[in-house]
């Protein structure tokens, strides 16, 4: 190979589809119920909107270094990510079959790429139950293999779907990526202005983006919005292997953290990542 | 005096003792249900909560982690032998909506909550969800929703949704009685138990029992019905959430879950 300027490609300008196939393996990628099967939301229609062929989730199978993977990536463009009865059954079936395998001792490697507001509120309830499959089959799945996740931005993940990033055994985060509960422009609609002014970017930045994400170790790695910078962090996550002790097992952890916060007191982000940095 | 609320309620006639926590706003208690030891678990209001946005019984950051803790603490207590039930009273009006709760990492919080179910349902305890009153959104999601098995009081004041009415409505531009109009249609974006029953994710849905004024006769018939759950959960012997797609309400109202479990599992292997 000849030594060249690598021309860096930004992750968050590709689709959901392209997402997967530039983090798998050259030519291993195989999507599962692709497009042309049209297995879409049957709740849509009626409601006024007009349904996607994907349910707006690309199941794809393929390679990490040579090694089975399945990459679960949600398209931010369709609902803003929003998580339906199709869309929900694409990610936790195909994490139900990767524990089906992984109990047989044959491991795939799994990864959520996430872009999600949470559920779609169109079929409510079935978003509901979809993700509550979501999560019980990360913390089953868990136990076998790594499952990362990456947020890596546009939209951000949000919602049920933060609640399944903090399963993860591995977040990958760039800078773009925003990961909380409660979107801005929900708390500030439910909540006031006053509580957060969400067309702020940088106070919103400095609360939920990756990098104070990665800093307060709610997240594990901050990356360069760079397909080829993504791809490697992935890999990293699955040759560590998974924690000693997941993130959302480490309760006493967190309840020592949350007990030197004083809740009379303003906190924002920088006050927060010297407050528990000194905590470790 | 303190306020009744629903989990208030149904947490004292169930378990049957004081809760010794150190959080208020978060009940736990060890009792029995049908000769089977019980750890009951119940959220509440608690007007002095350090959080102030997380004082109207909303599951915020130091509920979810109380939650994961007193949970875990069962798994671990009970080792390798006789896994007590762990039944969670829902009564959660959602998640609070707060700068401070985002900051601290909330979408953690609850995930500590999910988590601890979920591990304790596949170390096996049997983990039993009786809703008696709001069970709203990512609150719901980590109070209720990894249960085995999920029980709910056929009552008016029982609400199952991923939102409130007044929030969905300006989030998705629509009013109140347009969102009660397509509700009729599409049974998942319904708030009464009936429709959520529909879904087949409900196990028993108890009726006859008055919701907020249980009478002796009112609390034994949910005393015996959550009985005849665990141990039917117990006897299952599954320990994932597979049950809820095999009734006939889920074969009838969630076919797009089952076809697209039926086409991934052909494609899986190529």
């Amino acid at each position: 190979m000849t030594a060249s300027v690598r021309t860096k490609t930004r992750f968050t300008e590709l689709s959901a589809r392209e997402r997967a196939v530039a983090l798998l393996d050259s030519g291993t990628f195989r999507e599962l119920i692709d497009p042309f099967e049209r297995l879409e939301s049957p709740h849509l229609e009626q409601q006024g909107v007009v349904p996607a062929c994907d349910d707006g989730v690309v199941v794809a199978r393929g390679d990490l270094d040579g090694k089975r993977a399945v990459v679960l990536a949600v398209e931010g463009f369709f609902q803003g990510g929003g998580i339906g009865e199709v869309s929900g059954a694409k990610i936790a079936g195909a994490l139900e079959l990767a524990l089906h395998d992984a109990e047989r001792g044959h491991p795939v490697c799994p990864v959520l790429l996430l872009e999600t507001g949470g559920i779609r509120l169109q079929e409510a309830n079935l978003g509901l139950l979809a993700i509550a499959e979501i999560h019980a089959a990360i913390v089953a799945l868990r136990c076998h293999v790594p499952v990362v996740g990456v947020v890596a931005g546009m939209v951000g993940c949000f919602g049920g779907m933060a609640i399944a990033a903090g399963l993860c055994s591995h977040v990958v985060m760039t800078r773009e990526g925003r990961l909380g509960l409660n979107g801005p422009q929900v708390i500030e609609q439910e909540a006031g202005v006053a509580e957060l002014d969400s067309e702020d970017r940088r106070l919103v930045w400095e609360t939920i983006g990756g990098e104070q994400r990665v800093a307060i170790g709610v997240a594990d790695a901050l990356v360069e919005n760079d397909v080829a910078a993504i791809a490697g962090a992935v890999r990293t996550a699955f040759e560590s292997g998974p924690p000693a002790e997941h993130r959302s097992a480490q309760v006493g952890r967190y309840e020592a953290r949350l007990a030197g916060i004083d809740a009379s007191e303003p906190v924002d982000g920088p006050a927060l990542r010297a407050l528990w940095r000194d905590e470790g | 005096m303190r306020k009744m609320s629903r989990g208030r309620i149904w947490f004292e006639a169930l378990a049957g003792a004081i809760p010794d926590g150190e959080l208020a706003s978060v009940l736990c208690a060890d009792g029995a249900v049908g000769g089977e030891r019980a750890r009951f678990l119940a959220v509440v209001p608690d007007p002095e909560a350090r959080f102030p946005r997380a004082r109207g019984g909303e599951l915020g950051l130091e509920e979810g982690c109380t939650l994961g803790r007193s949970v875990r603490e069962a798994v671990a207590e009970d080792g390798d032998g006789d896994r007590r039930a762990l039944v969670a009273v829902v009564d959660v009006p959602g998640q609070p909506y707060g700068y401070r709760e985002e900051l601290l990492g909330l979408h953690l919080a609850l995930a500590s909550a999910v988590d601890a179910y979920a591990t304790a349902r596949l170390a096996g305890h049997p983990v039993v969800a009786l809703v008696v009153g709001q069970a709203i959104s990512g609150a719901f999601l980590a109070h209720g929703m990894q249960a085995n098995r999920i029980l709910a009081l056929d009552d008016p004041g029982v609400a199952v949704q991923v939102m409130s009415k007044r929030s969905t409505a300006r989030v998705t531009r629509r009013s109140v009685d347009e969102l009660d109009r397509i509700a009729e249609e599409v049974p998942a974006t319904a708030y009464d138990v009936g429709s959520f029953a529909r879904l087949g994710v409900l196990d028993r849905l108890v009726e006859g029992v008055d919701a907020t004024h249980p009478d002796t006769e009112d609390v034994e018939t949910v005393r015996g019905a959550l009985a005849e759950e665990i141990t039917s959960a117990r006897h299952d012997g599954s320990t994932n959430l597979s049950s809820r797609l095999a009734s006939p309400e889920a074969r009838q109202h969630r076919g797009a879950s089952l076809r697209v479990r039926e086409r991934l599992a052909e494609e899986w292997s190529g």
